[in-house]
């Protein structure tokens, strides 16, 4: 659909994993900082004069 | 095509004075030419009405869904497979239904048409392999194969799958079929080439729902776009709100699609969504071997966990 595959990520978490889930997000944050902000996604406002 | 239709009357007659039946569902001529329209016929006086032509591209299943009568069913391969879909998602039952097959030969695209001819059209005519043109001041006739619906011309579903009577010997199928170029071609862009692939098709749209209304899987009492406690969607035909109605129906249809080619038929602006639900198909096929329809008796892959279902997209 155009959107940049840095930007979606799926991952399978326990509750008992919190290391894991620590390394997913930091992996998550760096990879979508990586791709910067998704501003097609963002609804331009109408210009009023 | 004239001996569809008389066969096919001579069958609702037979079922509704048997009173095996007490609506059948067809196609009657519309007013424009090309544009025939769904109608139920519940008296053995209105049969007459009841045609068949090229021009009978929109699905049947769609009338089926909830109705708590007995039915008789026009279905062409895709309308079969959609009834199928149906029957398994429990919209309708099959001792319900006599589905009468009919042998499907690609039904003809009404904009290819009109735009290939100088003038409006008073008259379309199937005879055989043409397809005869008629306006106030012209004549032409097309080969008819080069007239398809873009969805018709790659089917290879075009005999019902499942029926209880048929009006016609059943057709060859197409073989060597390349279904899915185009979704190549998009699945080949950059991220951003697509993202502009996207907003160019769907910047006609005026989000009228025409495409959802045609579409025999859009049965939900309340459409998502319809919602407004929480409001998924904007109402606008800002960009995003409109992309975002497409993709999301088409992820509704995933697995369920039998590409029949009603949404695109149905929309007034000519919007090809199919490049949405067909990418879907195409992923249901590769992930799963899935073809949706095709049997009572298997679950959808999206209804059902095997142990084998493909996972390597989670991290």
């Amino acid at each position: 659909m155009g959107v940049e595959p840095g930007r979606v990520h799926f991952s399978w978490i326990s509750s008992a994993e919190s290391t894991k889930f620590v390394d997913v997000v930091k992996k998550v944050t760096e990879a979508v900082r990586a791709v910067g902000p998704n501003e097609k996604y963002v609804k331009k406002e109408l210009k009023v004069a | 095509m004239q001996a569809y239709t008389e066969k096919m009357r001579e069958i609702a007659r037979r079922l509704l004075k048997e009173c095996r039946v007490e609506t059948v569902i067809g196609f009657r001529k519309g007013s424009m030419p090309m544009m025939n329209e769904p109608c139920l016929v519940k008296s053995i006086d209105d049969v007459d009405q009841l045609v068949w032509d090229g021009n009978c591209g929109i699905n049947l299943a769609n009338y089926l869904t909830n109705r708590t009568d007995k039915i008789a069913v026009f279905a062409k391969g895709c309308d079969s497979r959609n009834i199928v879909t149906h029957i398994i998602e429990n919209k309708i039952k099959r001792e319900q239904l006599v589905i009468i097959g009919v042998p499907c030969k690609g039904m003809i695209d009404k904009r290819r048409i009109r735009s290939m001819a100088p003038g409006e059209i008073t008259e379309v005519v199937e005879d055989g392999e043409n397809v005869r043109v008629r306006g106030a001041d012209f004549e032409k006739s097309f080969p008819r194969k080069d007239m398809l619906q873009s969805n018709c011309a790659v089917c290879i579903h075009r005999n019902p799958v499942i029926y209880d009577e048929l009006v016609a010997d059943l057709v060859p199928e197409q073989q060597n079929v390349d279904r899915y170029e185009d979704v190549r071609a998009i699945e080949a862009m950059s991220p951003d080439e697509r993202w502009q692939f996207f907003e160019d098709l769907l910047a006609p749209c005026i989000r009228c729902y025409a495409c959802r209304n045609a579409c025999p899987l859009c049965y939900c009492p309340t459409c998502f776009v319809d919602e407004s406690a929480p409001q998924w969607v904007g109402k606008s035909q800002n960009p995003v709100d409109v992309r975002t109605f497409h993709f999301l129906r088409a992820y509704h249809c995933a697995g369920r699609c039998t590409d029949c080619g009603s949404c695109e038929r149905a929309c007034p602006m000519g919007i090809n969504m199919r490049m949405f639900t067909k990418k879907l198909e195409k992923e249901a096929l590769d992930q799963w071997g899935w073809e949706a329809g095709l049997s009572l008796d298997q679950r959808p892959p999206l209804d059902w966990y095997r142990p084998d279902d493909p996972q390597d997209f989670i991290k």
